[in-house]
């Protein structure tokens, strides 16, 4: 299990490899499935264009929660590891958010349970987002969209 | 002895004020700490409350020596 804070733009893709090689000594051979989530800014929302966005957690709960999740998805699932990278500071259309990634022996725990930590994220991990339009005024962004699909995945915990 | 109090984002904007030590003299209850902070602003009724890092619901005891956070909804991931 991995959690970690970025406060610089990172490449999803390349923390996934560099955390494949890293594990690999561990757990080698006994993943069949890996599913991985990377939420990416958009340059658009609720139909205005976004320029920037800024990123904010609260140092210590936020880890702390995505760290329970995380655990929580270990007992409710076979799965072997996971992986969270979240960033904060100021965020650029295209620049990577988040990279969820779950390693287990089958594809259905892979997929359930890296649902599951993106559905607790969104829903509880104390983030919050402050967009920049392209007119230069910011707003806070209110919530997050609801996805219809996840539908009692999530719990409080 | 003191509370520690924290706001996050669009809440501590709101409250003009993103960390404060206040007595513990007179608080009970996470409402006790908010109107001591906020000076009487209403607690608006999608607030999200945390005591030590945990979340807890409104009418929860805050003991000396705590660290209480009120924060908005959260738009994470």
């Amino acid at each position: 299990m991995h959690i970690e804070i970025r406060s610089e733009n990172f490449s999803a893709w390349e923390c996934l490899a560099a955390y494949e090689q890293e594990q690999a000594a561990q757990q080698h051979g006994k993943y069949g499935a890996t599913a991985v989530f990377v939420g990416t800014m958009r340059d658009f929302n609720e139909g205005d264009d976004v320029t920037v966005m800024s990123l904010e957690h609260y140092p210590g709960m936020t880890e702390g929660y995505l760290k329970r999740i995380c655990e929580e998805a270990e007992s409710r699932w076979q799965i072997q590891d996971s992986l969270i990278i979240h960033r904060v500071g100021d965020v650029l259309p295209a620049d990577a958010i988040v990279l969820v990634a779950v390693w287990s022996a089958h594809r259905a725990d892979a997929f359930d349970a890296s649902r599951y930590l993106m559905e607790e994220l969104k829903s509880r991990a104390p983030f919050w987002k402050k967009e920049r339009l392209v007119q230069g005024n910011e707003r806070w962004v209110e919530k997050n969209t609801p996805d219809p699909g996840a539908e009692g995945l999530g719990k409080d915990i | 002895m003191t509370i520690r109090v924290k706001f996050f984002a669009s809440l501590r904007e709101q409250v003009g004020v993103s960390e404060r030590e206040i007595g513990s003299d007179g608080i009970n209850t996470v409402e006790d700490v908010w109107k001591e902070v906020t000076d009487g602003m209403t607690m608006p009724a999608n607030v999200l409350i945390a005591i030590n890092m945990e979340y807890v619901e409104g009418g929860s005891h805050v003991a000396d020596g705590t660290e209480v956070a009120f924060f908005p909804p959260v738009t994470g991931g």
